[in-house]
């Protein structure tokens, strides 16, 4: 991927169904951000009208799954399988929420928040 | 990140790193104002679809004769460079909602638990829940108009808030006033991670 060749190889993927699923494939924090290349929002067009329109939202700026949710109007859970499959897919790319362990890293983002906030 | 994937979407290698700050408190107590009052968007809202039992569950159709709940929970965002964003997520007012607030303060930098001094006893439940769980947390007294000007320690007396858990007032349609809420709620989580890595046991947040 990457150039634009014809998208329309990738439909060999199989559709991807969620409906009466209710685990995702991974658990993704809430604050988590996702973000989509161009083509990858070329690819999911051929992925369903939800899953094209997640990663449209997610081409511009990265948007955490509860922003995807909120602004698709779907419930968390819904949100959570669908963008789920999508980075199994590699429609999308997750990014890192807050790191939980490890004195130096943990420090280090407290002290970048914090200077962020002071600058607001 | 998750390489193998954004390889093949064809991301932009830099990681994003997003931290959130959770902001509880009882029914009304000014959380979406206060979120509203320094997010670079207007506060939104997802819902997740509850069984009674407490569970999260996807499909309320999958569960016939079980009833479901909508637990809102509104938030906002702050990005602070390319590769930082902070979230703050308001908690659902309603107590009931307690396993909601487990996902939420998971990961999370610290809490603000904001007070109505009109109403000090709602503020019973949020400030238990907090005192047993691994989060620094401090306590924002919103100074509601005409609101009983209580002294910040009669206050932490009549709330039995422990000596360690900061205590401030704030306006939350205030900006500034807000800033300094969550400027409070980081330094106080770099003190209290500062006091574990002291004690010898690197506790993991939320
Ligand atoms: N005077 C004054 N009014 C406030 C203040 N903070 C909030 N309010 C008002 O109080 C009402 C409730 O505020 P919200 O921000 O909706 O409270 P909430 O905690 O999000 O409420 P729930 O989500 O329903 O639990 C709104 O009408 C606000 O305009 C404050 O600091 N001063
Ligand atoms: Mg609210």
């Amino acid at each position: 991927m990457g150039q634009p060749n014809d998208p329309r190889g990738n439909l060999v993927r199989p559709y991807a169904v969620t409906r009466g699923r209710t685990e995702p494939r991974r658990d993704i924090p809430i604050e988590a951000v996702l973000v989509a290349s161009q083509a990858a929002v070329q690819e999911a067009r051929f992925a369903g009208h939800d899953k094209y329109r997640i990663a449209v939202l997610c081409e511009p700026r990265a948007q955490s799954l509860a922003e995807i949710a909120a602004y698709s109007r779907l419930p968390l859970g819904v949100a959570r399988v669908l963008v789920a499959d999508m980075v199994a897919d590699g429609m999308l790319s997750l990014h890192s929420a807050a790191p939980k362990e490890g004195f130096t890293e943990r420090m280090d983002l407290l002290e970048r928040v914090l200077s962020g906030l002071r600058k607001l | 990140m998750d390489f193998a994937s954004s390889k093949r979407a064809g991301a932009q290698p830099k990681e994003i790193t997003s931290a959130k700050i959770v902001v509880a408190g009882g029914f009304g107590v000014g959380k979406t104002t206060l979120v509203g009052a320094v997010s670079e968007i207007e506060p939104l809202t997802t819902e997740a679809v509850m069984t009674s039992a407490g569970q999260g569950i996807d499909d309320a159709s999958k569960v016939p004769g079980k009833e479901t709940t909508t637990v809102a929970m509104d938030f906002g965002r702050i990005t602070m460079a390319d590769d930082l964003i902070l979230y703050l997520f308001g908690t659902p007012g309603q107590t009931r909602f307690w396993f909601m607030w487990d996902e939420l303060i998971r990961g999370a930098v610290g809490a603000a638990v904001l007070v109505d001094t009109r109403r000090i006893s709602d503020a019973f439940a949020p400030l238990d829940y907090f005192e047993n769980r691994h989060l620094p947390y401090l306590v924002a007294l919103n100074c509601f108009d005409g609101a009983p000007r209580y002294e910040p320690e009669e206050v932490r007396e009549a709330l039995a808030i422990s000596p360690n858990v900061p205590l401030i007032l704030t306006d939350a349609r205030n900006r500034e006033s807000v800033k300094q809420v969550l400027v409070g709620v980081v330094e106080h989580a770099m003190r209290t991670l500062v006091a574990e890595q002291g004690r010898g046991f690197p506790a993991p947040v939320g």
